[in-house]
């Protein structure tokens, strides 16, 4: 299995007359490592916020043959679509263990989850180890370091056993060790996983994209592989502001609050 | 006809009550996210105001203007000083503010009992305001109308402040983003301080109204108060026309189906209606949209 | 998978291991409380003391459900008042029509005092059946609760807004009950209850019997509480408690993890309000509106809402404190209530629990060693 593609087309979405995302169409390929990338108010989280069902948005997005607008986020997510957040979320009191346990049991039924876990499920185990987490397995989530919390993340998305994976910003505030590590598991986990990734650290995209796509005020503005996208003229306009026109107008919305 | 009018005018006047109620709420709720349950004991500041200066100024007519802002700045006061004691120390737990302030209601009541003694008083309304006036047929109590034109008069003076002057735009935009307006020079301190004095204040006027309709008690308030924050829930907390609309349609909405039902039916009723608005609108009648909220 | 390279420069970790005095603290702890309350209370205490503190543990009771939907699902439950009532006019409605059998009438006393008419009101019917009544003391606060958290909770009404509906619920039930004289007797509510299933009520012996069924109710429950908090149901609740969002996005829907919790706590203080009836002879609407709502709170707060011991000896506690401290000293009470809500709540949110642990981890020092940044 190599996870599941993704279609979407002319995806709008509009916060109070202002159109955050304008018109995107995207192919991601199974099994694809693609990178979301853009300035600040590109659209790009607003975009994953759309596939998840968080926002509303127009147009189409089509996941292993089902249409997901209009759907409930958590319909969305037992489709197979996972994501983490620009800050990473996980549930603090609870152990690590806890946490991956959670993740695994969507499908669990009422029985099952009025009983007491007994021993560790295999698919827990098994992301234990991907991210390296282990050791750390009954320590509360909310004292592990940054970098471990964005694994913590990761590992949750895999047991949840999501086909794709939407990380925004997984290497943000990591050290240089932790990036390269953050990388590598990336790549292992798109063997069998297709994974788009939101991220502005162009050091780290150049090291690990197998795809990319730029956005720029809520278009696609260029597509193709880390070469190709390193040399369109566009791109380059957007990131050095080499503009041969007049600037567009300032970026209204700020990318976080 | 008539009497559907005339109970449309009493429903009005209800709503006028809330609305001066809810106003204050509409601050340090709506705005701040402060579940105050001690603005009920604001409004029995404000009513014991006026109690305390009719006994010193005989006029009841120049007691009772009098009273309007001292009672604002004495239930102002109050608020601010609450604001600074407990309820800074809490805004990252806003569910807790409301235990730590019914506590502080609990001991506000008392308090009024040592001073004042547990019955209820009552203050003389000026002349003019004792009679009635008719329109049309519909028989208007001039303490109702008092009432009605008082509580526009500070919708449009809390409107003009929040859209119009330095402090109004500080409130917005601490807000909107307290991180930013704090990088951007703004003191969020002296800001809440101020936001909790004006809400609390208009509590405290809020009383000086309701001693031209009822009697004057420790407990008076807490008939009115989540009666109050209803009306801020269903109008939603971002915009003052969302409290204004909910608290006349409330008003007329009980006291017609009062005159159809029963009181306690009528209670029932539009509780109903309550948890049914809220299917429609989670987030109240007028929100702002904004990107993820998670 | 070939060998996965770890991502982390583990550090050393200290295993967490259970010490064998762990293992049995909390069944021993179980053991003597149920000893506590079974064994050693109704030897020491005179009857009038003994049904004072049966009425507490009616008040611990509803504080179990607290503890489980505020406490761990961070659903402020300010109008378990409501359920409390509902149990206890359920259980009311029928000792009344039992009494009133057992006198040879037909309508209960309040009834013929207030004159509608001489027939019983068609909802009163069914609660002579014991079986239907006891049934409803449980299932009715349930069902209330369940429809208004499914309306509640499916469309995200959260936080204030969530406290603030429960508060008015309270109120309108209160209001509707008062309202509502001829039926449900109006701002007396209904009391003079003489007898339970056939017990007679007045006698000293049954009283104790009431005690131990109470007692025995509330130790029940507390396993009960206990094993739900430390099933993956429980844990799941927390989970939603911390970030309702991420949740969602794991596959779960947050509205049914959160319903479960308001209905069961509902269930556990509509059948604490129906063990209060025969314990303390009345049900009115004094007992169920805002104040006694916040009231149920208050325990589980000053106690620690989130422990489910804590919360239990918070509400007797407080109910202990209140019937010493008002009778006698009723201003004094009112302030000593005020600034316990404004220290227990602002000051220490964990309650008295958390002091224990503040202790316990003062003694073990250990336990947090290697930390990385």
């Amino acid at each position: 299995m190599s996870g599941e593609g993704l279609t979407v087309r002319d995806l709008r979405v509009t916060f109070d007359g202002f159109k955050a995302v304008d018109g995107v169409d995207l192919d991601i390929r199974p099994g694809d490592l693609r990178f979301l990338i853009g300035p600040n108010g590109a659209g790009k989280t607003t975009l994953v916020d759309a596939v998840t069902g968080l926002v509303k948005a127009t147009g189409s997005v089509r996941f292993g043959g089902e249409e997901l607008l209009a759907k409930p986020v958590h319909r969305i997510a037992r489709l197979g679509i996972g994501r983490t957040f620009q800050t990473a979320t996980v549930f603090e009191e609870l152990t690590v263990l806890q946490n991956l346990d959670i993740a695994a049991g969507a499908r669990r039924g009422p029985l099952t989850m009025l009983r007491r876990r007994k021993g560790i499920p295999e698919a827990v185990t098994k992301a234990l180890e991907t991210t390296g987490l282990t050791d750390l397995r009954d320590r509360p989530a909310g004292v592990l370091a940054h970098g471990q919390k964005q694994w913590l993340e990761i590992g949750m998305l895999l047991v949840q056993d999501v086909k794709l994976l939407l990380l925004d910003e997984p290497v943000a505030g990591m050290s240089h060790e932790e990036r390269e590590a953050t990388g590598e598991l990336l790549q292992r986990v798109s063997e069998d996983h297709t994974v788009v990734v939101i991220e502005h650290d162009m050091d780290f995209m150049r090291s690990f994209a197998r795809s990319v796509s730029v956005l720029h005020a809520g278009k696609v503005l260029s597509e193709g592989s880390v070469t190709e996208v390193q040399a369109d003229a566009k791109v380059q306009e957007v990131y050095l502001g080499r503009a041969s026109e007049p600037e567009p107008a300032a970026v209204p919305v700020p990318e976080e609050a | 006809m008539t009497v559907i009018l005339n109970q449309s005018f009493t429903g009005i006047s209800i709503g006028a009550v809330l609305l001066l109620i809810a106003l204050g709420l509409t601050l340090t709720f709506g705005q701040m996210g402060v579940i105050n349950m001690a603005h009920g004991e604001f409004i029995m500041a404000g009513a014991y105001t006026t109690y305390v200066l009719q006994k010193s100024i005989s006029s009841a007519g120049v007691s009772l203007l009098v009273a309007l802002p001292l009672a604002f700045l004495v239930a102002g006061a109050m608020g601010a000083l609450l604001e600074w004691l407990l309820i800074r120390r809490l805004y990252t737990r806003p569910l807790d503010t409301l235990l730590v302030t019914w506590g502080v209601s609990l001991m506000l009541q008392q308090l009024a009992r040592d001073l004042f003694g547990a019955p209820n008083v009552q203050t003389a309304a000026p002349d003019l305001l004792t009679g009635n006036i008719s329109v049309a047929g519909i028989t208007l109590a001039n303490n109702r109308l008092f009432i009605l034109g008082l509580a526009l008069l500070c919708v449009l003076g809390l409107t003009l402040i929040l859209r119009l002057t330095p402090l109004g735009r500080r409130i917005r935009a601490v807000v909107q983003n307290r991180d930013l307006a704090e990088v951007s020079g703004i003191a969020t301190e002296r800001v809440d301080r101020t936001t909790f004095f004006i809400g609390s204040g208009l509590a405290g006027v809020a009383g000086v109204a309701l001693t031209l309709v009822g009697p004057i008690g420790p407990t008076m308030g807490t008939n009115y108060i989540v009666d109050a924050f209803l009306v801020v829930v269903v109008g939603g907390i971002a915009q003052l026309k969302g409290s204004v609309i909910t608290a006349f349609a409330l008003g007329v909405l009980q006291s017609v189906l009062e005159y159809s039902t029963t009181v306690s039916v009528a209670k029932v009723i539009v509780l109903v209606a309550i948890v049914a608005i809220l299917q429609w609108r989670p987030q109240g009648l007028y929100t702002l949209r904004t990107r993820s909220l998670a | 998978m070939t060998t996965t390279t770890s991502p982390t420069r583990t550090t050393s970790v200290v295993q967490p291991s259970a010490s064998l005095p762990e293992r049995f603290r909390v069944p021993s702890a179980f053991l003597l409380g149920a000893v506590l309350l079974l064994g050693v209370a109704p030897l020491v205490l005179s009857d009038f003391r003994l049904n004072l503190l049966a009425k507490y543990l009616c008040y611990a009771i509803v504080a179990v459900g607290v503890s489980l939907a505020w406490g761990r699902g961070g659903l402020m439950v300010l109008g378990q008042g409501v359920f409390f009532g509902l149990g206890g006019y359920a259980m009311a409605m029928h000792l009344k029509l039992a009494d009133a059998a057992a006198t040879g009438q037909t309508l209960p006393d309040f009834m013929q005092l207030y004159g509608t008419g001489d027939a019983l009101p068609w909802w009163w019917k069914p609660f002579a059946d014991p079986a239907f009544a006891l049934a409803m003391t449980v299932l009715l606060p349930m069902a209330v609760a369940a429809l208004l958290g499914f309306l509640v909770f499916r469309r995200r009404v959260k936080g204030a807004y969530f406290a603030i509906l429960s508060q008015a619920l309270a109120a309108a039930l209160a209001i509707w009950l008062v309202g509502q004289q001829a039926t449900t007797g109006g701002t007396n509510g209904l009391t003079d209850i003489q007898g339970f299933f056939g017990y007679d009520l007045n006698d000293p012996a049954n009283q104790r019997t009431v005690y131990f069924i109470i007692a025995a109710v509330l130790l029940l429950l507390m396993a009960a509480a206990r094993q739900l908090f430390l099933s993956r149901y429980g844990e799941l609740l927390i989970a939603v408690r911390d970030s309702e969002e991420r949740v969602r996005f794991l596959g779960y829907n947050p509205a049914n993890v959160k319903l479960v919790a308001y209905v069961v706590a509902a269930g556990m203080a509509g059948l604490a309000g129906a063990l209060f009836v025969p314990a303390v002879g009345i049900i009115s609407p004094a007992l169920i509106g805002i104040v006694p709502s916040i009231g149920f709170v208050i325990g589980a707060a000053v106690g620690g809402r989130a422990s489910l011991v804590g919360a239990v000896l918070g509400a007797i506690a407080v109910a202990w404190t209140q019937s010493t401290l008002s009778d006698a000293y009723p201003a004094a009470w009112t302030y000593l209530q005020g600034l316990l809500f404004v220290v227990a709540v602002g000051f220490l949110p964990g309650g008295l629990a958390s002091l224990v642990t503040v202790l316990r981890k003062r003694r073990i020092p250990t336990r947090t060693t290697g930390e990385t940044a």
